[in-house]
């Protein structure tokens, strides 16, 4: 089949970017979506163009490392899917593909469609994590976890950081990724001891990098390749609360 | 060179206990003082960084992702084994120990292997602390599942995606580290070159993948822990960004690599279904406990696989190994599909797969049931291939997966370069010949966690004195005037052809001769053409873009002009271990069922190749014996 | 102020409103009775409203309510605008429904129907010129019938409320979400209930006009 791509070229940070048509023939519907960039790549090298930066890593779904907005949707017309999950058989032969990098305030352009995802580990070092340091751990049966808590923790921690919620929030809002880390560790029993201080810390962190407000229009969840509950959210909220108000009796 | 492997006197039991009790410290007010440099962020990199910032060392870790969590680590699906015995089904430390020695036919050293099932204890314990949720029975407890080529249920898991969760809870413990400052990250950084001073590891050349900039960073010892290269293949189960280029880089400025050619091919892989293809992608191997194999009995059979009658198929893991059947191990299944295939009963568009068929599981147990076990694994199927496999069989085929060999290590994880340690998948230490499934987050966690915090400290112990490197030494201008001319040289060379182009055609190559099968005559041709390979990539190689900006095709050179390197090595190390062992196979080697045939007469050794100087001298093989004083070697048989 | 802290004033403050809306709507409902009694009726809870202390000092409250949901809606709008991406194709909203994607338009359309509502009747009732009924009071009650006679104003009231219906059954999921309800179970529990809720509040403002509008056409 053949494609028409508008894939969106930004030299670096600074540079003003643009859309660039490409014309792509002989794609095959069996590709994966990547795949279908690395024969455009491949073209343009044979024509001694400049390649398009894209990021990948694993291309099977779980590091996280790719995603760009397709057609104006995050990671493409799938829903829960990541980029490199995605195959060619979802287009139509002759159709016209806009390829765009994720933008938020949080997520500046680095090159073309690749996009600067740090301060997701900022939010994760102010708190998302148990501080328990190598050879301090009991062992491992004397906490007992019910199953439910154990499948619901699993559930949050699922998220593979890819920034799609942020990519799809009109507000530009990193609030399913922070609140995904905050509900995992809120409900396991042995992350209890710094849960006020990490629920406030990695809030704080979320603000300071420019992500907007969550207005709780859900369509993170719906693009989310994990699925990851926008009920983590509300989690995340009441944590707030319950960690805002604690603070003051103190 | 004699080589040292440094290992403990004393019973088996004892010998890392021992190590322990004797080894060097290092004053906590003086470990700000040393610096370390880890290159990787994967369960080795990260645990180690983290532990190590801990202690209170002035730690420096890189990875070329973006950000850590994205290190493949993250991929691995089904498991952590650990000698738990909560299913109180006999399970131990030696039985464990035992298992995987006998799972790596025999190549891997005993005090290791023991010590990788001492350790496997407490990793389970430190994940859980982190708040790793994996999977528990309704009482609360941890659950286990069972693997391939144990008897015992050891298997820790979090669903399909315990590397993951493994990987999070590391990753975690890391960005805590980078909160206090002990731990200084450096992402989207690739290390270029190992600076050795006076015989010792004492930093690492790097290039910014944003910016192209070049850096120097000074330390008091090196730790690699960038994972395996089984992307030497090009076609394989690994990330696209996973590459050999940190270790080999080591190898040349002196550390040996030890048994490059052992790679784990895995079974059940999706095939390949195009030129265009960049990855093979995993399905568990537990699919193969419902799931038959079979190929059509006719060569060059195109029908249906539906329309072709039960007499006319060929079970033919059923029919060659009827004890374990399709359960038969990792290695021997990957050789049987190959046979198959390579005799024409191939099936698909490309005749390079053979049908896993659910349809007598499916009849006997209902569909129901077969989707709730493997629901999540049929719809990954069918996002990848659009076919639905409750209708008609999957057809997998076999894949480069993991790297057993690596740079040989003592049991210090010490490369033979002072000060230079490497952990996880990057050293060749445990797994032998052929690795169990579930044992490399193992392995490559207890490196991290639990043994390099120690021999690292007993290296750094005499280190005090040394005072601060300095990156002004002109080793380090030395090779960044060297680096710097390599990556120019790649730009300059603007021929034709892209680098996925020499990148493939040597994955061919490596497939064909020192994949499933090796023959010396097919070796020796490899060795030929992959020189001649490396050749035509120095002269038509079109690397496009600048240096001083992002350049993924620049990345890629470098890391594609490493494996035509590493891949002529592959091909030595296969070609001079004249046996078959795990999952090295010549056929020349073996038996008249055509079962591996190990000689433990002559082969009983690790491979350690030293680099001899130069791309055009042949590489220099040394020899490290293995002594079995605690088990005795016996031969496999899954008959 | 930190994000969530932004939008528990929003939450409070949009919930207090909804109790008023619910008040307000029930006292109403007098609207509906026979027209004579009607409005005595009517006029004396008017009568009550504007003298009792504790009415007064929740209806400042309330007005500062209006401008606190306002004006944190602007800062929290002000914020979103410029934290959020823009893109060339944008299909984002496949993925969420067009009112909760559309609060801040919503909320407008809401706060331009206030002004007009407060001129129509509470302007009229405490500077306009307006008649005494039987028992003293002064006559809302043909204040709003001769408003509602005009069709144009109807319209605009039913509109009004429908724009109202949409941004109550998005606000009230979303402020008791701001709030912390996380448990899936309740959380549908609350999602059905503000969905009955507007619905009902909305349709018995609705109703008013057009009721005042039908039973008054022939006179």
């Amino acid at each position: 089949m053949k494609l028409h791509l508008k894939i969106w070229r930004q030299k670096n940070r600074k540079a003003q970017g643009k859309l660039v048509n490409y014309t792509l023939e002989n794609v095959n519907p069996h590709m994966s979506f990547l795949e279908m960039l690395d024969t455009l790549n491949e073209q343009l090298i044979q024509n001694k163009e400049e390649p398009v930066e894209f990021d990948h890593d694993c291309r099977e779904g779980i590091c996280g490392q790719c995603g760009v907005v397709i057609n104006g949707n995050a990671h493409g017309p799938l829903e829960n899917t990541t980029t490199c999950q995605l195959h060619m058989r979802e287009f139509k032969d002759g159709e016209t593909v806009l390829i765009e990098p994720f933008r938020a305030k949080g997520f500046p352009v680095k090159k073309d469609l690749k996009v600067d995802r740090s301060a997701f580990d900022r939010i994760i070092s102010a708190g998302g994590y148990v501080s328990v340091n190598t050879g301090q751990a009991p062992e491992a049966n004397s906490i007992p976890v019910s199953h439910a808590i154990a499948e619901a923790a699993f559930d949050s921690a699922a998220c593979i950081g890819c920034g799609a919620c942020v990519a799809t929030c009109k507000n530009g809002s990193a609030a399913l990724f922070t609140s995904a880390k905050i509900t995992q560790l809120a409900i396991l029993p042995q992350s209890q001891e710094e849960r006020k201080e990490r629920a406030l810390n990695m809030i704080a962190q979320m603000d300071k990098e420019g992500f907007g407000h969550c207005s709780n229009t859900e369509a993170c969840e719906v693009e989310c390749p994990q699925g990851i509950s926008v009920l983590n959210i509300a989690r995340m909220n009441y944590e707030y609360n319950r960690a805002s108000f604690l603070k003051f009796k103190k | 060179m004699k080589l040292d492997a440094k290992i403990p006197q004393g019973p088996l039991e004892e010998k890392w206990l021992n190590y322990k009790k004797t080894a060097r410290l290092v004053n906590p007010a003086n470990r700000k003082k040393l610096d370390v440099i880890v290159v990787g962020t994967g369960l080795a990199g990260s645990s180690v960084a983290a532990s190590l910032g801990e202690m209170g060392y002035n730690v420096k870790s890189f990875c070329f992702q973006d950000t850590p969590r994205r290190a493949h680590s993250v991929a691995a699906q089904g498991g952590v084994n650990a000698a738990k015995n909560y299913k109180n089904d006999g399970d131990s430390v030696y039985r464990m120990f035992v298992d995987t020695l006998k799972g790596g036919d025999f190549r891997a050293r005993e005090a290791n292997v023991y010590r990788l099932a001492e350790c496997s204890l407490n990793l389970i314990d430190q994940a859980v602390a982190q708040g790793v949720p994996f999977g528990r029975e309704y009482g609360g407890y941890l659950n286990n599942r069972s693997f391939g080529g144990v008897q015992v249920s050891r298997t820790f898991y979090a669903r399909g995606q315990t590397g993951q969760q493994l990987l999070l809870g590391t990753y975690q413990a890391l960005m805590r580290q980078v909160d206090k400052k002990t731990v200084a990250l450096y992402s989207s950084h690739e290390m270029l070159d190992l600076v050795v001073i006076d015989e010792r590891a004492r930093g690492i050349i790097v290039r910014n993948l944003e910016t192209g900039e070049i850096e120097k960073h000074a330390a008091h010892a090196v730790v690699l822990a960038t994972g395996g290269f089984g992307k030497i293949y090009y076609l394989s189960t690994l990330a696209m960004g996973c590459n050999g280029s940190a270790i080999w880089r080591a190898h040349k400025k002196g550390a040996f690599f030890a048994s490059p050619s052992w790679t784990q091919i895995h079974p059940t892989s999706l095939p390949q279904s195009g030129d265009y293809q960049s990855k093979l992608t995993l399905m568990s191997e537990s699919l193969r406990n419902d799931g038959r194999i079979w190929v059509p009995k006719k060569a060059e059979d195109t029908r249906e696989a539906n329309t072709i009658p039960e007499e006319e198929r060929d079970y033919y893991l059923e029919r060659r190994y009827p004890a374990f059947g399709n359960l038969a191990p990792r290695d021997i299944s990957s050789r049987a599909a190959k046979e198959r295939i390579d005799a024409g009963h191939g099936v698909g568009p490309l005749k390079n797969a053979v049908y896993l068929d659910f349809s007598k599981a499916i009849k006997e147990q209902g569909q129901a049931k077969i989707a709730e076990k493997y629901g999540n694994l049929f719809r990954m199927y069918e996002k990848i291939t659009g076919t639905n496999a409750y209708k008609e069989p999957m057809k997998i085929s076999p894949a480069a997966h993991f790297s057993m060999g690596g740079l040989w290590v003592d049991y210090e994880l010490m490369t033979t370069i002072p000060g230079l340690f490497a952990l996880g998948e990057a050293n060749f230490a445990d797994h032998g010949a052929n690795r169990l499934g579930a044992n490399s987050l193992l392995q490559a966690s207890v490196d991290g966690y639990f043994i390099a915090p120690y021999t690292i400290a007993n290296y750094l112990a005499d280190q005090i004195r040394t005072g601060k490197i300095s990156t002004d030494h002109p080793e380090f201008e030395k090779a960044v005037k060297e680096n710097k001319e390599k990556i120019n040289n790649l730009l300059r060379i603007k021929g034709s052809r892209s680098v996925d182009y020499y990148h493939k055609k040597l994955g061919k190559l490596l497939y064909d001769y020192c994949g499933l099968t090796r023959t010396a005559e097919g070796l020796t041709y490899a060795i030929e053409e992959i020189k001649k390979l490396r050749e035509e990539f120095y002269k038509n190689v079109y690397v496009p873009g600048e240096n001083d900006t992002m350049n993924a095709e620049l990345e890629k050179a470098g890391r594609v002009a490493d494996y035509l390197e590493i891949g002529v090595l592959m091909c030595y190390d296969a070609l001079t271990r004249n046996e078959s062992c795990g999952a090295h196979f010549r056929e020349e080697f073996q038996t008249e069922e055509g079962e591996a045939q190990r000689n433990d007469v002559d082969f009983q050794y690790i491979s350690a190749w030293e680099w001899p100087g130069s791309l055009e001298q042949e590489p220099i093989l040394n020899k490290e014996e293995l002594k079995f004083e605690f088990v005795q070697p016996t031969i496999r048989s899954y008959k | 102020m930190s994000t969530l802290l932004r939008k528990i004033v929003m939450a409070a403050t949009g919930l207090f409103l909804c109790f008023f809306l619910l008040i307000h709507c029930l006292g109403n409902t007098q609207l509906f009775m026979e027209p004579e009694q009607a409005r005595l009726s009517f006029n004396a809870y008017s009568h009550f409203l504007t003298g009792n202390p504790l009415v007064k000092l929740i209806s400042y409250v309330l007005y500062t309510s209006i401008i606190g949901h306002a004006v944190y809606a602007l800062l929290i709008t002000a914020k979103n605008k410029t934290a959020g991406g823009i893109y060339k194709k944008d299909n984002r909203g496949r993925a969420s429904k067009w009112y909760s994607r559309n609060m801040g338009v919503l909320g407008t359309v809401v706060l331009i129907f206030l002004v007009l509502h407060f001129q129509n009747f509470w302007y009229v009732y405490k500077f306009g010129e307006i008649g005494i009924d039987a028992n003293g009071n002064k006559d809302l009650y043909t204040v709003v019938v001769t408003a509602f006679q005009q069709l144009w104003l109807v319209i605009i009231y039913v509109t009004a409320m429908i724009a109202l219906c949409y941004h109550l059954i998005h606000g009230i999921a979303s402020s008791v979400r701001t709030l912390g309800l996380f448990h899936p179970k309740f959380v549908r529990w609350v999602h059905a209930f503000g969905v009955a809720y507007s619905v009902l509040i909305c349709g018995g403002f609705a109703a008013m006009p057009v009721f005042i509008y039908i039973t008054n056409l022939n006179s």
